[in-house]
């Protein structure tokens, strides 16, 4: 119980700021593989101060509410990730937090929010059997949907689950916005969308989903993690190591590819699933 | 301390532009220059954006569109004529459908001449109007109106052509 | 006892008054009152057994047995008749057989099996009483503002409003008495009855309508709800006909203790639950229920969510104890699997808004049969916990639609959007409903959380991926509605004046239902499916979800309800007018185009035709169901067959 609280008041303080390094690293590194000096570390926590300085401007009376829910619905999935509970509880919620984002740019009605929520629908509907293979992976493997459980287990989860490890990282290219499947949001210099499903968002309420999407990926790189807890302190440095790398991988991706169709999106993320979930459940329940 | 000025988000317009200040704009992004050194990401988006860029001069077409991308941004921020087209209207300044400079639009904080500006100035236009961003931050703090409206405004209304503008926004509404 | 007959008696006395009764006054008390009746005698039911967790009766009476021979006679020259008055010889071939199948045998075998009990109530038929007690009477009470505006659009100015309700009424008693039957006869009687009603309730715009006034395709479509469901009536004969001849009983509760001692009943459940498979419009007869849709909102409400195809899962669910890695359960699995997956897909590409829920219900039964053709404990909690938030959720969503309908003139979500202006009350019961059927930490998401686990426990691989994938094409369709719903198009005109008193009350009722079934369904399962699933499997080791997750989800939805309260639809900024490359016209719906002329926004969903057409979709759900259907059966027969030589 202790070490349950513990973890998620550090969540919800370490949270942000793993966060918000991570995405200063990102920008970093990318500027440098760009060969450029690029940012300051530090440049998106003064992204976030300098967005709650902005006049407060709304485009309707319930978009900011539908935003607020994401934010705190994203944070209660981190939470119940780092609580250890279900994996499962953690997927559904994190299902509801996009739901409330995407519910929020449909209501501005703006065309290009609704461009860019239909195309983060489509990613949801292309990540999501990945992210509940993954889960009963991790059920078959180590006999407990509880993350607390998995922690640990006695083997590496990995060592059970690569197929669906491999699966995941494919998809968190989706969950991480990156290219070439960074379909809903226009990053960085694409701009066709203009901010797609940010567009309407301004001032506090950007702020509060860049906020959000930074603990959204503390918990998905928590994820990753979990495939190597096995209860000792190497597999723990291990599942440190392999989350950064993950992280530094998906930064070296969006940087070597292209923006692709949503087909891409679609039909590779499914057939990644399919095989991968479909060949590794199989092996787990013969073994 | 404000925020504002370490982290300018920047959407540039492009009114009547022959691109040779466009291109110079986008230059900045490059490597060679590379303005997001100093936090500042093109967005593409006015409610995003602190600083606004205009290239070119204004015409009876955009006229509407630079106005309504001005009110949609919001506060504080700063306008930034690239180019000496945007300043005055430049080499088109008396051609039958030029309304001259941005500033007959909006209210403009920086000028940036040069056909087309170089990139050094450009960069240095905008680290200009980050003093100007900040100082309007600041009013905003202490509860006034940041563009100064509250005060006399002298420079913003000047030489506006009034008549053609009231027809025009009567016509709008 | 006697509360289980009122329940299935006073609804015909209803039922026949108010086919006497012409005037609209007369006919909204009768409803009302006739309701409220039975809303009260369905909750008395239960309260007066739920301590001791049910109860069989013997309830045996020649002169019961007899008249429902004759009624099922009747009723079958009735259906021979129409057969062949609109040239609908297939319906005439399936009576023709089935009845006097059932005649025969009843008149032959029947007679010498000695039945013990004829009724019974348990905690799954107290669940069951309590959704056909209060939803399909809300569903009638709906109906009498529904009505008076559809009474407008009839052509040729008759009142067939007596009709109609007296078909409603007729149809709940007789599901209070689909899933009060211990003896499958009797079931069977009321199987044929709702068979009959919704027929005449899908053909209401076409049936008995003179030649130039008839809706062609009402009449098409009520005759193919017919041919469907009567072709598992057909079934359903045989399955008793098996079971009387091979064990010597008709009644359910032997068969199903005698399964469950290891006795071999998989060929009279393998019929059984072709019965249900067709009742609950499962590939490939699932175009039945997409054809329903030609009938009154009232009735699609009544038979997608309360009662027609409930009776179909109810069978299957009842029978779950027998099914599991056997051919029968093979064959509820599978069919319900691939018709979850493949209605799930099919519902993406529709832009009518009651074929999308046609679509949902038909995928939601789908994962029902498949919980119970997994047949372990674990598997009918998630299915009974699907039942139940299905019938309140979808309910709500069918009438909401309906209302909707009448007021924008269109059942295309399309031109949903900004409902959320116009009709702001309905608009909040729909996005309540449709975050109902798919979000945590609502009902149908903590059933299919549930089913997932149990998939799972089963080591069902393919149905492990069905699930998955299904889920996700949920969120997709689901979604994309709710966004169109939540749309703000300021300036559009407030219609909800012009709702009818009684459809709010019912979608409030409703919407409320939904939130207040899962914040208490932690109680629903302790006390009533828990105890079901003692008495039905003898033990119950584990639940899909631990009571700390049924606790974190309830906390979950007070908190989602306290937000809304608190914060929903507040807002002290300064509202602008939305980005649109700088020429918005100011309305947020016109830009300024290259001429200086203002253009409408169009803004359109997604349907991805070329991955999920509908078509496509039918073609390979259907032929696979089919080919495992008839698989089934062969296997079944061929292991008869093998065992008589």
């Amino acid at each position: 119980m202790t070490v349950m609280i513990i973890s998620v008041v550090a969540y919800l303080i370490l949270g942000p700021i793993v966060g918000g390094l991570l995405a200063g690293c990102d920008r970093k590194i990318t500027a440098h593989m760009q060969s450029r000096v690029g940012p300051p570390i530090r440049q998106p926590f003064y992204d976030v101060f300098k967005l709650t300085e902005k006049e407060d401007i709304t485009v309707n009376n319930v978009q900011d509410f539908y935003v607020l829910c994401f934010l705190i619905f994203t944070i209660v999935t981190g939470c119940l990730f780092f609580a250890g509970q279900s994996l499962l509880l953690v997927f559904f919620t994190l299902t509801t937090a996009s739901t409330f984002l995407i519910v929020a740019a449909y209501s501005s009605n703006s065309p290009y929010a609704e461009a860019g929520a239909a195309r983060e629908l489509l990613q949801v509907m292309a990540y999501e059997p990945m992210v509940l293979l993954s889960a009963i992976g991790f059920y078959m493997a180590t006999g407990s949907f509880d993350v607390s459980q998995i922690m640990t287990s006695e083997t590496m989860p990995f060592f059970a689950v690569w197929g669906l490890f491999i699966g995941l990282v494919f998809i968190m290219t989706i969950k991480f916005r990156k290219s070439p499947f960074d379909l809903s949001m226009s990053e960085h210099a694409h701009q066709e969308l203009v901010g797609g499903l940010k567009t309407e968002f301004s001032g506090k309420t950007l702020a509060m989903v860049e906020v959000a999407h930074w603990y959204e990926n503390v918990m998905l790189l928590g994820l990753i993690f979990l495939f190597f807890a096995n209860g000792t302190v190497a597999g723990y440095v291990i599942g440190v190591v392999v989350a950064l790398l993950t992280y530094f991988l998906e930064i070296f991706i969006d940087n070597s590819f292209a923006r692709m169709k949503w087909q891409a999106a679609i039909n590779s993320a499914w057939i990644v699933a399919a095989a991968l979930g479909a060949v590794n459940l199989f092996v787990l329940l013969l073994v | 301390m404000s925020y504002v000025a370490k982290s300018p988000w920047i959407i540039h317009y492009d009114g009547s532009s022959c691109n040779g200040c466009d291109i110079e704009v986008l230059a900045c992004l490059t490597p060679m220059y590379d303005v997001e050194r100093f936090g500042i990401v093109n967005t593409g988006n006015p409610k995003h954006a602190d600083v606004f860029l205009i290239t070119g001069a204004v015409n009876e077409r955009n006229k509407g569109v630079i106005k309504q991308i001005y009110d949609q941004m919001p506060e504080p921020k700063v306008v930034v004529a690239v180019g000496i087209c945007a300043c005055s209207g430049g080499i088109w300044e008396e051609c039958y459908n030029i309304l001259g400079g941005t500033d007959k639009v909006i209210p403009v904080d920086c000028y940036v001449p040069g056909c087309a500006a170089r990139p050094e100035a450009i960069i240095d236009g905008v680290v200009a109007g980050l003093g100007v961003l900040a100082e309007k931050r600041a009013r905003m703090e202490k509860g006034l109106d940041p563009e100064g409206k509250d005060e006399a405004a002298p420079e913003a209304a000047v030489g506006a052509p009034e008549g053609t503008e009231a027809s025009e926004a009567e016509k709008e509404a | 006892m006697s509360t289980i007959i009122f329940l299935i008696v006073f609804p015909l006395v209803v039922a026949v008054a108010l086919l006497i009764l012409k005037a609209d006054a007369a006919r909204d008390i009768v409803v009302k009152v006739g309701s409220a009746v039975i809303i009260a005698a369905s909750i008395y039911l239960v309260v007066k057994y739920f301590s001791s967790g049910g109860q069989y009766f013997s309830a045996s009476n020649e002169a019961v047995g007899t008249a429902m021979t004759i009624i099922s006679a009747l009723l079958a020259i009735v259906g021979f008749v129409l057969g062949i008055k609109y040239k609908k010889y297939l319906a005439c071939l399936l009576v023709v057989v089935t009845t006097p199948l059932q005649l025969w045998f009843e008149f032959t075998k029947g007679h010498e099996i000695a039945v013990n009990y004829n009724m019974y109530i348990d905690r799954l038929s107290m669940i069951m009483v309590l959704i056909i007690g209060i939803i399909g009477t809300l569903i009638c009470v709906y109906a009498l503002g529904y009505m008076k505006d559809d009474q407008k659009h009839q052509k040729d100015g008759k009142d067939r409003r007596p009709w109609f309700f007296f078909l409603m009424f007729v149809f709940l008693s007789a599901m209070f008495g689909i899933v009060t039957s211990n003896n499958l006869l009797w079931m069977f009687f009321f199987w044929e009855i709702t068979t009959y009603c919704s027929f005449f309730l899908i053909g209401y715009n076409g049936l008995f309508h003179k030649k130039e006034f008839e809706d062609k395709i009402a009449t098409r479509n009520a005759f193919r709800a017919f041919i469907m469901t009567s072709l598992g009536g057909l079934g359903f004969v045989i399955g008793i006909i098996l079971l009387g001849s091979g064990l010597g009983t008709i009644e359910l509760s032997t068969m199903l203790a005698y399964g469950s001692m290891g006795g071999s009943v998989v060929a009279p459940a393998l019929f059984l639950v072709f019965a249900g498979l067709t009742k609950a419009a499962q590939m490939p007869f699932d175009s039945w229920l997409l054809g329903a849709m030609v009938a009154p909102t009232p009735t699609s409400a009544l038979l997608h969510s309360s009662t027609m195809v409930k009776a179909g899962v109810f069978l299957i669910i009842k029978l779950a104890p027998v099914l599991g890695w056997n051919i029968a359960g093979i064959m509820a699995m599978f069919v319900g699997g691939i018709t979850f997956l493949m209605t799930s897909f099919a519902a993406i590409g529709q832009s009518n808004g009651k074929k999308v829920l046609a679509y949902s219900t038909i995928s939601n039964l789908g994962l029902i049969c498949a919980c119970g053709g997994v047949g372990t404990p674990e598997a009918v909690w998630a299915g009974i916990m699907l039942i139940i938030f299905h019938a309140i959720t979808k309910c709500l969503m069918f009438l909401c639609v309906g209302t909707a309908e009448h007021q924008i003139g269109s059942r295309n979500i399309e031109d949903m959007d900004g409902l959320f202006e116009k009709l702001p009350r309905l608009a909040g019961c729909m996005m309540i409903g449709i975050a109902g059927m798919y979000l945590a930490p609502f009902g149908m998401l903590i059933s299919k959380w549930a089913t997932l686990t149990a998939f799972v426990d089963s080591g069902n691989i393919l149905l492990i991926l069905i699930i998955c994938f299904g889920s996700a094409a949920t969120v997709f369709y689901w979604t994309k509605w709710l966004g169109k719903l939540s749309a703000t198009m300021a300036g559009r005109e407030n219609l909800q004046k012009n709702v009818h008193g009684e459809e709010t009350f019912v979608h409030v009722t409703l919407a409320t239902l939904t939130v207040l079934v899962c914040l208490c369904f932690p109680f629903i399962s302790s006390t009533l499916v828990v105890p079901y699933l003692v008495s039905a499997f003898g033990a119950v080791d584990a639940l899909a979800l631990s009571a700390n997750n049924m606790i974190i989800m309830c906390i979950m939805i007070a908190v989602i309800v306290l937000l809304f309260i608190f914060f929903f639809g507040r807002t002290n900024k300064k509202i602008v007018p939305i980005y649109m490359n700088g020429v918005n016209e100011g309305d947020n719906l016109s830009f300024k185009n290259a001429f200086q002329a203002p253009t409408e926004v169009g803004l359109r969903n997604w349907y991805m035709e070329s991955y999920f057409g509908e078509v496509k979709m039918n073609v390979i759900g259907c032929v696979a169901t089919a080919v495992l259907e008839v698989a089934c059966i062969v296997a079944v027969a061929a292991l008869m067959l093998g065992g008589i030589a």
